[in-house]
Formats: structure tokens, sequence, C-alpha cells
């Protein structure tokens, strides 16, 4: 069944995105992931103009994350102090995404500069993962071998402008978590992701904050963040496009609930090394289309100068 | 001498020709639904004469249908720093969004040249004001990729021979709209030939509109966008709300 998208102005098939969003909602719900980095490439592979795909995207995030974000309420793991720092660092951070956003668009240079943001962060995430997954897995072949104990005083602790979080257990300065807000807010404003793929490793590894409270107060942030970023898209862009979200988001809520169940019964190295297989693929892709010659040079844009 | 001016105003002047056209569509409001899936018009038409047909070359007919032209950036990419990138561009004062061209015979035995640049016929001369190329720039290069582009894209086309006429009175052809079609208002214009002149026009407009849930959720997003990004947002988290809440009943039982 084709149906014409009012936005993006062109007819795809509504079990084609039906299928789009309900395998990224499994995958995003099997790795705990939001599956932006994953939807937003193959949107522009189905033809979805890539200014219309990145804003849909962030409305779609904002459902898969509210949804995942009512289990951890409801467990209390959500750090709500360190959540709102992250989200005050995050708008700031989207508000510029989207006027950079629009000035490269005008200059015709989006696509270019959302592809290789992928290229740079998939690559970097994923072969980070690959790598620590294969040593997790060689780690448990030996017995007696314990996880390496994570460093808790780091550079952070000596910034100033500390504030006490009692969820996460930490008292830090401010300033990190303000900007690892920013660079997740402008990356979502851009990419059109929730930005969890660096936040979670920016709180664990970064900030310290224990791994319990990290997936729950990550989606609590992402919820704002990439709302705020829709209503920017929606405003001074105007490339939300409703239908598309709506189609991707009933596929990807379903697919995530079912990917829950489906990662509760694989071991997390497989989940991980399978996970980093899966964003490296990604990033291949994208990198050979930046890398090879294409079959068209010319591209059409909207005139106006 | 007053007789030899009128004969020679009648041969001129299409208007007062022996021949004119009358056509009709098959419909004149194309409606852009949900569920739009690309339509085809039939635009069907007949030959009135007043006198018997004049001993000239073959009738033909052209009938092409143009969609609303808009001016369009064309971007060109080139090898720098190992990837490719949009380097140059040239600037289109007015490309349709869509053409399509159908005649009775091979564009060069319907048409010459001077009529074409006169009444815009050919793709290549519906394509105007290539211009502000920078120096070493080839426009033609660029005017050339938009109609490529396009063409690849469904949007525009060329069906030599494709209007069939009966009896040198009756034609009718069909012209494809594909699915990624966009608004506005279409002309269709249809022209008699003898001898590749032009000796009759006749126009008319078709027009594309959104309809329905379409309409509605592009003028919304673009006349109250705040309302429309909100409304986005309040049904995403609805959507995310029931799809856990439902899970968990699933759950319980």
């Amino acid at each position: 069944m084709q149906i014409y998208l009012p936005i993006a102005e062109v007819s795809v098939n509504a079990f084609l995105l039906l299928g789009l969003g309900g395998l990224v909602g499994i995958l995003s719900g099997m790795f705990g992931v939001g599956g932006g980095f994953l939807m937003t490439p193959l949107l522009f592979f189905i033809g979805i103009p890539p200014a219309v795909a990145v804003a849909t995207e962030a409305n779609q995030i904002v459902a898969s994350s509210f949804s995942g974000v009512l289990a951890h309420v409801k467990r209390k793991t959500v750090d709500f102090k360190m959540g709102l720092v992250l989200l005050v660092g995050g708008l700031a951070g989207a508000a510029v995404g989207v006027q950079v956003f629009k000035i490269l668009k005008a200059m015709g240079q989006v696509e270019l500069l959302v592809t290789l943001c992928y290229v740079v962060f998939l690559g970097i995430i994923g072969s980070l993962m690959f790598a620590e997954s294969l040593r997790s897995i060689r780690r448990a072949g030996k017995p007696g071998a314990r996880p390496a104990p994570r460093r808790q005083h780091n550079w952070v602790h000596g910034l100033p402008f500390k504030m006490k979080f009692r969820t996460s257990g930490l008292y830090i300065s401010v300033i990190p978590p303000v900007l690892v807000g920013v660079l997740v807010g402008v990356l979502a404003a851009i990419m059109g992701v929730g930005g969890g793929f660096i936040m979670v490793p920016a709180m664990i590894y970064l900030l310290g904050m224990p791994t319990k409270v990290v997936i729950g107060t990550s989606l609590f942030q992402i919820i704002f963040v990439t709302g705020f970023t829709t209503l920017m898209h929606a405003t001074t862009n105007y490339t939300v496009d409703m239908a598309l979200a709506v189609l991707l988001l009933i596929g990807g809520v379903i697919g995530a609930q079912i990917g829950t169940r489906i990662g509760v019964k694989m071991k997390a190295e497989q989940l991980r090394i399978l996970l980093a297989i899966l964003v490296l693929v990604v990033c291949g892709k994208l990198a050979l289309d930046l890398l090879l010659q294409p079959g068209e040079l010319y591209s059409l844009g909207a005139g106006g100068h | 001498m007053l007789r030899l001016l009128i004969a020679f105003l009648v041969l001129a002047n299409p208007a007062f020709a022996a021949e004119k056209v009358v056509a009709g569509l098959s419909q004149h409001l194309v409606s852009i639904t949900a569920n739009f899936d690309g339509t085809g018009i039939m635009i069907f038409g007949a030959v009135k004469r007043e006198a018997p047909a004049p001993d000239a070359g073959p009738l033909q007919v052209i009938i092409a249908v143009a969609g609303p032209s808009s001016p369009v950036t064309v971007r060109r990419k080139a090898r720098a720093y190992g990837i490719w990138v949009n380097t140059d561009s040239v600037h289109v004062d007015a490309a349709p969004s869509f053409y399509a061209v159908a005649t009775t015979a091979p564009f060069a035995e319907v048409l010459s040249q001077v009529d074409d640049l006169k009444y815009r016929i050919s793709i290549g001369n519906m394509i105007r004001n290539v211009g502000e190329a920078k120096e070493g720039l080839e426009a033609t290069d660029f005017s050339d990729a938009v109609i490529r582009v396009r063409r690849n894209n469904g949007l525009y086309s060329e069906n030599f021979g494709n209007v069939r006429l009966i009896d040198d009175t009756l034609f009718n052809t069909q012209i494809a709209l594909p699915s990624n079609l966009t608004e506005g208002d279409y002309q269709a214009r249809i022209f008699l030939t003898r001898d590749q002149k032009v000796v009759d026009e006749f126009v008319t407009t078709i027009a594309v509109r959104k309809v329905g849930m379409e309409r509605w959720i592009y003028n919304l997003a673009h006349e109250r966008p705040l309302v429309y990004g909100i409304l986005s947002l309040v049904i995403a988290i609805f959507a995310g709300w029931s799809a856990s809440a439902i899970f968990r009943v699933l759950r319980l039982n």
C-alpha cells in the first residue's frame, strides 16, 4: 500500500515504513539504544529527503524514549537532577544544531555534514564497542580474571561548581554534564539521533555514574532534547512529517517491546558485539557513499538566493 | 488588394487558421490523497474545419503538459580531500516540476526549431535562464542535469508517436502523472502543426491539489508550525505511553 507523505512529498510503501520501524524497534529494544542512528540512514536509503528524515526521526525518538523511560521511573533508576543538568546543555546544543542545520541546508552541504557526522561517530563508537566486547569475551574465557576496576577519581573531580547528585551518589562539578549535554544536543539536531550512544559511555566513563541509573537518566534527557529539536525543526525548517513519524513509531514501539524480550535471553557480550558489527556496517556503507564516485554527480535543490 | 490582405492575415495568424483544435481532459482536478500512487490523464480532442483540409504536409498533433515552474539550484559534486562533496552550483531561474510531451510522430518531423523556440515545446526549451554560472563552468551541463535527474525520477518524459490521430480529425493520448507529483496548476497545451509549423494552439489547466488529510497536515505545518510541532510531540508521547501500557497489560495476563 503506497502512501503519499505530505511534507516529504514522496510516495512510499506504508508496510515498508512499518517494517523498518519494527526492525529498528526490535534492535533498539534488544540493545537498549534509541535506534535513531540506524533509522535516519535507512530513511536516506529509501529516498526520504535528508532534512525530512532527520527532523522526523527526532519526533519518533520522543515516542520510543518516552515508552522506555516509564519503566525506569517505576524502578526509580532515573537521576532527575543529573537529567536536568544534562538537559540544560542539551537544549542549548539543540538550538545551535538546528541553526547550523539551517545554514548548511541553504549552502547545500547538509547531506555531507550529516553523513560525515555519522561516519565519524559510528566509526569511533563501533570500533570501541567491538574492541571492548572482544576483550570481555576473552576475559570471560579465562577463569579468575576480573574486569578492570573503574577509575573513581579523574580530572573531572577537580572542576568547580560542584553539586550533589543523590540518586547517582555523586558529588561532582556541573561543567562536564553540561558539556556532554551540549554535544548530545548538537548531534540530536544535526544527525536526528537521541545521542544515547554518546551519552551512555560518557556518563559511565567520564562522570562515573552507576550503570543502573545511566539508561533511565539518558532516556529522560533524550525525550526533552529530541522534543525540543522536533519543535525547532518544525518551526524553522518545516521538515517534520507527521504521517511518516506515525508510521515509523507504530512499528517502532511494538518492535521495541518485542526486542526487550529477545534481549533478556541473550548474553551481554554477544549483544554488544552484534551491535558493534551493526554500527560498523552502517558506518561502512555511508563511508563508501562518500568515497566512491556517485552515479549522478548533479543534485537539485530548491532555488532561492 | 483587400482580399489579398485578408488572405495574408488568415495564413499568418493561427487564430484565424482554417483548422482549429478543440480538446478536453478526462479530469481537470487531480487530488493527491494519502494513498496517491500516480494517475493517468486522458487528453482527447478534434480538429475543427470550416473548409476542406489544406493541401499541405500531414497534420500533426503535439500535446505538452507542464507543472508549475520554480527556481532550482543545481549542485555538482567533485572529489575534495578524498571524498565527494558538492562544490559547484548553478542557479536555474525556472524549470517546470513536471513536463511530459507527446506527439504523433518523431519530434523533428512534427516541429521546426524556429517554432520550438517560439512556443517552448521541447524539454530543453522549457528550462529558462540558466545563468550565473561561474567562470569555467558550462551552464548547459547543469541544465542538462536538471533534465536528466527529473527524467530519471519520472518527472520529465517524451513520448514521440504516442498521440493517436484518426482520420486527421480525432486525437487522443494518455499522460502518466507519477506518484512524486507536486501541487500546483498544470498547463496542458495542444498544438496542431503542418509542415513543422504551428497551425493552432489550445491551452487548458489541470489543478493538482493535496486534499483531505494531506492538505490539512501540509497547511498546518506551514501556517501554524508551532501548533504542528506540539501536535507531533503529543502524538509521539501518546504512542509511547500507550505502547508501554498495552504491553504491561499483556505481560500481566
